[in-house]
């Protein structure tokens, strides 16, 4: 294991550390709203797949790699649609003068 | 790690940096119903950062495909993601999460083959390891996010589908998909390892998902969700890319976090859950309890009438709710109640529905304010001096089993203490048991009124009754 994989390590384990912290301040109430969010984060596999659209590895490389590109970006855009138009629907009540 | 990197790469990775704070600032969002939005967008910018980083990326050199998997992908995902939210709003939701799911799933095992196809024969031991999970998980979440799109769309039974040895075998599977990543961490030319592999982690997609029951979904595609986070993860750890790691593991802890929660509110462990296949049939008549208890109809003008003249009515909605799709009739219900005098409020159960705050969302969409929405434990105190509980399409969530019954496959499971309030009106489709195929006491009690029918029809019917007063 070399010095690259460590800090990679370091990473990951205090980038979960944080995503648990600031998941678990999410009320119930957004719950939905949050699982369609953690949905369209997992879109970030684009990344990848844009890199592997974009070299020049051969044709079949470049396929599977157009295809990843197609399906990471449906779930990028529909993700953040559907979170957006969701949490467009959560309104305080305005009759009632506190 | 002396040299300097050059101008390029410090470029990308500043862009990346910024782009993780991004989606990190937007999670936060989401921790009050005023930010959220604001939230979203951050992550959104957060993302765009992502590709325009991306895109300076050295070993891009081409940009046609590139740019046309943009297009293509951004298109399907406005056409299919916006009319399916419009035209089959609320219930359509999970498995339409599942679905995206699989969409991100694939293009992490492609990105994976690929690189795999790329380095073979020579892949370092640790890249070896990295592609392995990615290609593993990714599969997995494939194959067992469109099981449970399946399973929720009802073209899949929704029971869970049993044999002897289910959990053995798939055990075995999995040490086995494990034994050839270490086989190919070894020897990584050997290919045929790795499809074998890839097919038996598509395989045990399947396999997990057949056995869980519909009631229980939510949980299985929170958990797909953290798969899919950690397989993006492990897509960081194979080509060096930080801001995937990150992104990948906020995905896996939110994900673990959410199916835990799921869980807790159910009162069942993890492994239960996974494991149980909770929800197999239970034998007992239709309508009638075995002492021969039945239940007692009421008629719509009557019901109107209790409800009219009540002091507090607590509403508890549930799945049947927003299968009706029944949330602009309730809501004009309550705004006549309150007209009148009425106090309500909406008892919110946290696993009422198919997805954590479901019912939150599907009476958002009904401009009921979130504020008159009340989570289990500030409302179940309420119920002895409520009038009328109004159950709307809910079952499990009330079932006084859940307290009393030790034998119940929901024994122990937080319930909304409905039994308690002083009298309890239920709007069913018909005389079945619930979701999860258990009879439900609650609706043979003397003072449960049952109004059978569509709660859609029966609500407009209600509106216009309580209108007639």
């Amino acid at each position: 294991m070399n010095l690259t994989t460590v800090i990679q390590l370091y990473v990951f384990v205090l980038a979960g550390f944080v995503g648990y912290q600031v998941i678990s301040r999410v009320p119930p109430l957004l719950h939905t709203p949050l699982m369609s969010a953690a949905n369209a984060l997992t879109g970030i596999s684009l990344v990848g797949s844009l890199v592997a659209a974009g070299s020049n590895h051969g044709r079949l490389s470049t396929i599977m790699g157009f295809i990843a590109v197609i399906c990471a970006t449906v779930n990028v855009v529909g993700g953040f649609l559907i979170t957006d138009r969701m949490l467009k629907m959560f309104k305080r009540d305005d009759r009632k003068a506190p | 790690m002396t040299e300097s990197l050059p101008l390029r790469e410090l470029l990308i990775q500043g862009t990346y940096l910024v782009s993780s704070v991004f989606f990190i600032v937007g999670l936060r969002g989401l921790s009050s119903p005023e930010k959220a939005r604001a939230g979203m967008g951050y992550a959104a910018l957060g993302m765009l950062l992502a590709i325009v980083g991306t895109l300076l990326h050295a070993e891009i050199v081409r940009f046609e495909w590139l740019f046309g998997g943009l297009l293509i992908g951004t298109i399907i995902g406005v056409v299919i993601g916006r009319p399916l939210f419009i035209s089959v709003p609320m219930t359509a939701m999970p498995q339409w999460v599942a679905l995206s799911h699989a969409a991100g799933a694939v293009a992490a095992t492609l990105v994976g083959i690929n690189e795999y196809m790329i380095l073979r024969p020579e892949v370092a031991a640790g890249t070896m390891a990295a592609l392995g999970f990615e290609v593993l998980l990714g599969a997995l979440t494939v194959t067992g996010s469109v099981m449970a799109f399946g399973k929720l769309q009802e073209i899949l039974p929704g029971r869970p589908v049993t044999w002897p040895l289910q959990n053995v075998l798939n055990l075995l599977l999995l040490a086995g998909a494990v034994a050839l990543l270490v086989v190919l961490m070894v020897n990584p030319a050997l290919s045929t390892a790795f499809w074998v592999m890839l097919a038996i982690a598509a395989g045990l997609g399947v396999l997990m998902v057949l056995p869980i029951g519909g009631a229980d979904m939510p949980v299985v595609i929170s958990l797909l969700n953290a798969y899919a986070g950690l397989s993006a993860s492990a897509m960081g750890f194979a080509l060096d890319n930080n801001l995937l790691i990150i992104v990948g593991a906020l995905d896996g802890a939110s994900g673990f976090l959410l199916s835990i929660l799921m869980c807790k509110a159910m009162n069942r462990s993890f492994t239960n859950v996974l494991f149980g296949a909770f929800g197999a049939p239970a034998a007992a008549a239709a309508g009638t309890l075995a002492d021969g208890r039945e239940m007692r109809a009421i008629t719509p003008d009557d019901a109107a009438v209790r409800l009219a003249y009540a002091r507090l009515v607590v509403v508890v909605p549930g799945y049947g709710l927003a299968v009706a799709q029944a949330q602009h009739a309730l809501r004009e219900l309550t705004d006549l109640l309150e007209k009148r005098g009425v106090e309500v409020k909406y008892a919110i159960h946290p696993v009422a529905g198919r997805m954590p705050g479901h019912m939150n969302v599907l009476l958002a969409e009904a401009n009921v304010p979130y504020d008159r929405l009340f989570d289990m434990e500030e409302v179940n105190g309420e119920f002895p001096r409520t009038d009328v509980a109004l159950v709307i399409g809910a079952n499990d969530v009330v079932n006084p089993a859940a307290r009393t019954d030790p034998g119940s496959p929901i024994y122990g499971m937080p319930i909304l203490d409905v039994d308690k309030a002083q009298s309890v009106m239920v709007l069913k489709r018909g005389k079945g048991a619930g979701f999860a195929g258990i009879e439900n006491e609650l609706f043979f009690d003397p003072k449960t009124f049952m109004l059978f029918g569509d709660a859609k029809a029966s609500l407009t019917r209600l509106v216009t009754e309580v209108k007639s007063l």
